[in-house]
């Protein structure tokens, strides 16, 4: 392949995104659209440069990750072993599922006034709605795919002699693992959607604190400059799954290259 | 969940000895019913040590439910059943794992010493030794049956159920693992049930051909005619007639369907949609 014909398609995909921020940029220059509306693009890229070079930017998002480790070091095992108590058994479906699938239709959002009256404006609050948010996706997915493995694979591996938890570990978890780390990448996307909401109460720091404060300074750069943080962050997660995924799945026709 | 639990067959210890050499198949009054549906009847059968015994019956004649019984995964209602307990089984699906690579396939389950030298070994006996390394899903439909044989051989199984095994399969890739499954089988001496629909392949392979119907054998036919066997025969075709005859079909007579295929096509076709390519 040559570098042209590699190139390209990336170089003609990103005409539309430059032409709108030069379009923006030209809008913001000549007063059309005022900085307390949106800040322009190459003012977003200063603020970017101060933030990260005052060392602000780095320590918020350092909070914030750790909230979202904490949160998700939670979730991850609560919702990865309530699905397997509900796909490996018929009693622990009958004990898990129905409930797991109303809390799940309650908003998240709206159980915030009530977590804070039980659990006050602290760290303890932000980390539990994380928690709760995430465990969600990770249980529905990895429950839907243990139950989605092909029965005809376990009843060869029952034939040929391997016991209950040999099929467990042969069969029912390596074929429920594509639906386990798609429920991963979910979780993590909300864990970053949480985040948002969750740092807008009594933060001191971490991102959303970060937002907050440009939001009562009317500094929309710096807000912009969080949001982008948040994405990339959002981005960087997703492409550590699909890492996950290249290796651990390397058996699917997707990923198999000779 | 139900459909995992373990339900071995009433399974008669083999102490006492008798004076024969005992089959190791025994099925007496055996019967099994779902509901009050009875799929299998006080159904007798023996297959005795390296027979290759070829299963016929019409769909829904219990001829799967009677393989589930003698591989284990189905609980009998009412009578004996003696199975070896050294089984395996090849299925009309492959039923690899598509997250273990082929010779873990092979392997799957045992505790032995050196697997991968046995599961290479038992693969090289299907002509598959250089893809040993090889995903399930990059392998073609004939070589990923040929895996499940070799991990059905690597066990050195005295019972070897086939479920159908080359139903999928395309009729060139079909003769080859006839013609394979014949060398194995040879070579290994298990007791075989072949469970087919195809008449030709059941009379082409076996040593005996059981027809199954409504729950029991309603017919037992020994083939004594020498290996390799040939369709144009007039044996074979006789044994066909007869068999196809116990399934119910009706074979037109070849000077019966003469006329008919002699008679001028009809040159106006009825307008049909399927007739015209866009």
């Amino acid at each position: 392949m040559s570098v042209s014909t590699l190139h390209l398609p990336i170089f003609r995909r990103a005409i539309c995104p430059l032409v709108l921020a030069a379009l923006w940029e030209t809008a913001s220059r000549t007063g059309l659209l005022p900085e307390r509306i949106l800040a322009a693009p190459s003012e977003i890229f200063t603020t970017l440069g101060e933030l990260i070079a005052s060392g602000e930017m780095g320590s918020n998002v350092l909070v914030s990750l750790q909230r979202v480790l904490i949160g998700m070091a939670v979730s991850l095992p609560l919702g990865t072993a309530l699905a397997l108590i509900a796909g490996l058994s018929r009693q622990g479906e009958v004990a898990v599922d129905s409930s797991m699938q109303m809390a799940r239709t309650v908003p998240f959002l709206g159980l915030v006034p009530l977590f804070i009256l039980w659990f006050g404006i602290g760290e303890f609050t932000k980390i539990v709605l994380i928690a709760y948010a995430t465990t969600f996706p990770m249980y529905l997915s990895l429950y839907s795919g243990i139950r989605g493995v092909d029965s005809k694979l376990v009843e060869a591996a029952r034939l040929f002699g391997l016991s209950y938890p040999q099929q467990i570990v042969h069969v029912i978890l390596p074929g429920a693992l594509p639906s386990f780390l798609i429920g991963l990448r979910y979780s993590l996307g909300v864990s970053w959607l949480s985040l948002v909401v969750v740092e807008q109460i009594n933060a001191t720091a971490g991102l959303g604190y970060l937002i907050n404060n440009a939001r009562d300074f009317m500094r929309t750069d710096v807000i912009v400059v969080c949001l982008i943080v948040y994405s990339l962050l959002g981005l960087a997660t997703d492409l550590l799954v699909r890492g996950i995924e290249h290796y651990a799945l390397a058996w699917r026709p997707t990923f198999i290259k000779d | 969940m139900h459909s995992m639990t373990l339900n071995p067959p009433r399974q008669k210890a083999h102490h006492d000895v008798p004076a024969l050499p005992r089959s190791p198949v025994q099925a007496r009054q055996l019967s099994k019913r779902f509901g009050t549906n009875t799929i299998l009847d006080n159904l007798n059968l023996d297959i005795r040590a390296g027979e290759f015994v070829a299963l016929l019956g019409r769909s829904g004649s219990g001829k799967t439910t009677l393989l589930r019984a003698l591989a284990g995964l189905d609980r009998i209602s009412s009578g004996t059943l003696d199975v070896p307990q050294a089984r395996a089984a090849v299925f009309q699906e492959p039923r690899l794992m598509p997250w273990k690579r082929a010779w873990r396939n092979v392997t799957l389950g045992l505790k032995i010493d050196q697997p991968r030298e046995r599961a290479r070994a038992a693969l090289a006996e299907v002509g598959l030794a250089h893809r040993e390394n090889a995903w399930p899903s990059t392998l073609s439909g004939g070589e990923a049956q040929r895996v499940a044989l070799a991990r059905a051989l690597v066990r050195e199984p005295q019972l070897l159920l086939l479920d159908e095994p080359f139903a999928a399969l395309d009729a060139l890739t079909r003769i080859r693992m006839h013609q394979l499954i014949l060398s194995l089988w040879r070579q290994h001496r298990p007791s075989v049930l072949l469970v087919t629909h195809d008449v030709d392949e059941a009379v082409l392979l076996a040593d005996r051909v059981l027809v199954l119907e409504k729950g029991s054998i309603a017919a037992d036919i020994a083939i004594t005619q020498q290996r390799p066997r040939s369709a144009e025969s007039p044996q074979f075709q006789k044994l066909r007639t007869q068999l196809l005859q116990l399934l119910g079909v009706e074979i037109e007579a070849p000077a019966a369907a003469q006329p008919e295929s002699s008679a001028p096509a009809s040159i106006v076709t009825p307008f049909n949609f399927s007739n015209f390519s866009i």
